[in-house]
């Protein structure tokens, strides 16, 4: 059982949560993961720690609703408590400060590229950020990624906030515009179509990318092997490999098959969900 | 003097839920005797002076003394005479391989009917349980000893009540949400109710065993840290081989393919068969192939014939003779219309334009010379490839050891596969840290892990009492005494 000390509404169907969880909270690092348990009867829901506070004893993560467990997980507010939460996952981010880094956003991909854009800031690299959304209500966290970046950018697909279009666009310019290559490294970090794009825009400048996935999982500690994914031909898994790889080496099309492996029964739960909410 | 030989009572068979009913639940399939049909077969047994059975129970059950309780009627008495030895005997009664171990030895196999031994260790401890006669053995006094067991499953839980009852603190730390380990997300709830092991760890709760869920050690705090921070004494690893394994050919990661471990999880830890009662999905219907000859690849099939599947095949790259499966399985798993497709290997599995299987490229067998494990090695025929149509895969040919502890503690010994080496009584190269189970000897059956977490318990306390002369000189109680 975690207690919920904060349920904060960030934007449509986002939900920041402050969780209690101490002893995760001590050992956690940027990159890392938890799994989530709304309720005895709920799913293992892989979340990534957003942000956490060694002193306070809490974690943060940020929950967007698309689907029925993580609909419940949403709704468990202040002072109530999470069945169970499981961490910290996955192997933390590799913190190298070398020259310039640009992380890419999609919407949100911002909290789990927060803590590590902070790490990589604290370690004194000279970080831009880019953050995209599909509209400016789905931007959240857009001051605390500014008040670290040297450039933050932000687009939007409307237009309604920053400039209109693509992450991708102002990656392939800043790489354009960096013949002495200054940028060592992209992360990239959001929906797995976005994530691919943002591989296909660095490659040709042969910049090395990371993005992290967040692959439908059930232990989280390699246990299950649902998580797997083709990287560079070999599978790996990302709850104990990853989450984060070489995204130039991802199979990206077969990760985006498996994920769609349980899209029928989504869709009923959600159904069930969206009927429990009628009679609350 | 001989006596003519009497003739042979046959074998108490055990009810069951027929199969054309228990394909559409997941209840458990054998009923259980009832007193009367269990004192009848215990009145079976001749008493054997040198009973070989006891010497094929890797815990040393005390077979002769026990069917002699229950054939006079002293059925918790028969429990309690189990327990001396064998702290699970609800779970041993269903899920040891009885025909390789006690009852393959019995003198009445030759004749094809040994004694059921499994069907009443199970009967007394389900009597013991449901008549409410659970008693709380003496605890010694506390010794102010702590030991961290690390993995809640079969050997962990062994080691846990051992050490409990000699006085020492013991805390379980259990990556899952539930306890059970491999009793509860790995065999099915038509195998071993659920109940039956809540009802198991819910005694070592009341022998004040600590239960710390959603822990997992290497992450979340380490074996250093548990002996160095945390005020541990002792250590004991057992957690496990849960490093699913494939069989490296193309085609593995399509859409549709599933380790055993992913499908049994979903459907027994988490409930998924209740879906959408309990929110965990897990694919139903269609045309499934299994691949294995293991009890879990039975297990996997099984569970995929009560989810509703048009057909299930297990594809076996050895013959019958060869599967590793319990023989109670096997039988089951024909009853239930499980096909089986022999001397089978598959060499490609086959994808659709949505990156789902939809089929698997296979290559008949054929046995040659015996290889390491004494079973005859399989042989690929010549030009003899052939398709099985699917829409989902179950892979289920074997696991290994998964790293995510081992590589975090400092001076393990590992084997070239990633398992720990321990001694004889499971100490590890790191003082004050044991293992057993799986993890030391890769996949075996639950008995054989209980057996490890016994021989680790005696060490571990007889390693806490020498401590505690050479440093305060007041013994702990000895396990003999």
């Amino acid at each position: 059982m975690a207690l919920v000390i904060e349920n904060r509404e960030i934007g449509p169907q986002l939900v920041e949560m402050i969780v209690e969880a101490p002893r995760i909270a001590r050992k956690a690092q940027p990159g890392q993961f938890v799994i989530v348990m709304a309720d005895p009867a709920g799913e293992r829901v892989p979340l990534t720690i957003a942000d956490f506070d060694r002193q306070k004893g809490t974690i943060t993560m940020v929950v967007a609703v698309v689907g029925a467990s993580s609909l419940k997980i949403s709704r468990i507010g202040a002072g109530q408590s999470l069945h169970a939460l499981i961490g910290p996952l996955g192997a933390p981010s590799e913190i190298e400060p070398h020259g310039t880094v640009v992380m890419v956003a999609g919407g949100v991909g911002a909290a789990p590229i927060y803590p590590i854009a902070r790490a990589f800031a604290e370690a004194g690299a000279d970080l831009i950020t880019i953050q995209g959304a599909r509209n400016a209500e789905l931007l959240f966290w857009t001051d605390r990624l500014a008040a670290i970046s040297r450039q933050h950018i932000i687009i939007t697909d409307d237009g309604s906030a920053g400039l209109k279009g693509l992450v991708t666009q102002p990656l392939g310019e800043l790489l354009a515009a960096d013949p002495s290559r200054q940028i060592a490294r992209v992360y990239a970090i959001g929906p797995p179509i976005m994530m691919k794009f943002c591989c296909e825009t660095t490659r040709p400048h042969n910049v090395p990318t990371i993005v992290s996935l967040n692959s439908i999982m059930v232990d989280g500690t390699g246990m299950c092997g649902g998580c797997r994914v083709e990287v560079g031909g070999q599978t790996k898994f990302t709850c104990v490999d990853g989450p984060e790889f070489d995204g130039h080496l991802v199979a990206w099309d077969q990760l985006m098959a498996r994920q769609r492996a349980f899209k029928h029964h989504e869709n009923c739960a959600m159904e069930r969900q969206a009927a429990q909410a009628v009679c609350e | 003097m001989t006596s003519p030989r009497k003739p042979l009572a046959p074998r108490t068979a055990m009810p069951e839920q027929s199969p054309e009913v228990r394909i559409h639940n997941f209840e458990e399939v054998p009923l259980g005797y009832t007193p009367e049909q269990a004192q009848a077969e215990a009145a079976r047994c001749m008493q054997c002076r040198k009973p070989a059975c006891v010497e094929g129970c890797p815990v040393q059950v005390d077979i002769p003394a026990f069917l002699a309780l229950i054939k006079q009627g002293q059925f918790v008495e028969a429990a309690r005479k189990i327990k001396e030895t064998n702290c699970l005997p609800a779970v041993c009664g269903r899920v040891c391989p009885q025909e390789s171990q006690c009852e393959g030895r019995c003198i009445f196999v030759k004749r094809g009917q040994p004694l059921a031994v499994g069907a009443l260790e199970r009967f007394a401890a389900d009597y013991e349980r449901e008549h409410g006669q659970v008693d709380v053995p003496e605890i010694a006094p506390p010794t102010g000893r702590r030991i961290a067991v690390i993995g809640a499953g079969p050997s962990g839980l062994t080691v846990a009540g051992d050490l409990i009852r000699l006085g020492h603190e013991v805390t379980v730390f259990e990556a899952f949400h539930q306890p059970g380990g491999v009793l509860v997300y790995g065999i099915p709830e038509f195998r071993l109710p659920k109940r039956i092991v809540e009802a198991e760890v819910e005694y070592l709760r009341r022998l004040g065993v600590q239960f710390a869920m959603n822990h997992v050690v290497g992450r979340v705090v380490s074996v250093d840290e548990l002996l160095t921070h945390e005020g541990f004494d002792a250590v004991f690893i057992g957690v496990g081989a849960g490093l699913p394994q494939g069989l490296n050919i193309p085609g593995e990661n399509l859409g549709g393919i599933c380790f055993a471990n992913e499908y049994l999880t979903r459907v027994n830890l988490m409930k998924a068969y209740a879906f959408p009662a309990y929110d965990t999905p897990v694919a139903r219907g269609g045309r499934v192939a299994v691949i294995g000859g293991g009890n879990v690849a039975m297990d996997a099939a099984r569970t995929a014939r009560r989810l509703e599947a048009e057909s299930v095949d297990v594809v076996y790259r050895r013959s019958r003779e060869e599967m590793p499966a319990r023989a109670e399985e096997i039988h089951h798993a024909e009853q239930e219309g499980i096909h089986f497709r022999f001397l089978c290997a598959p060499v490609e599995y086959l994808g659709d334009a949505k990156g789902m299987v939809c089929g698997i490229r296979c290559q008949e067998m054929e046995l040659g010379e015996p290889d390491a494990s004494g079973r005859r090695r399989p042989q690929p025929k010549p030009d003899s490839f052939f398709t099985i149509d699917v829409d989902q895969v179950i892979v289920a040919v074997g696991a290994g050891a998964n790293p995510l502890l081992t590589r975090q503690t400092g001076d393990l010994q590992l084997n070239k596969w990633g398992y720990i080496i321990t001694s004889e009584t499971g100490a590890t190269s790191r003082p004050g840290v044991w293992a057993g189970g799986d993890i030391v000897t890769g996949s075996a059956t639950v008995i054989q892990a209980m057996g490890a977490g016994k021989i680790a318990a005696r060490d571990i306390h007889r390693w806490l009492a020498r401590r505690s002369e050479s440093t305060d000189g007041a013994p702990v109680e000895t396990l003999e005494s």
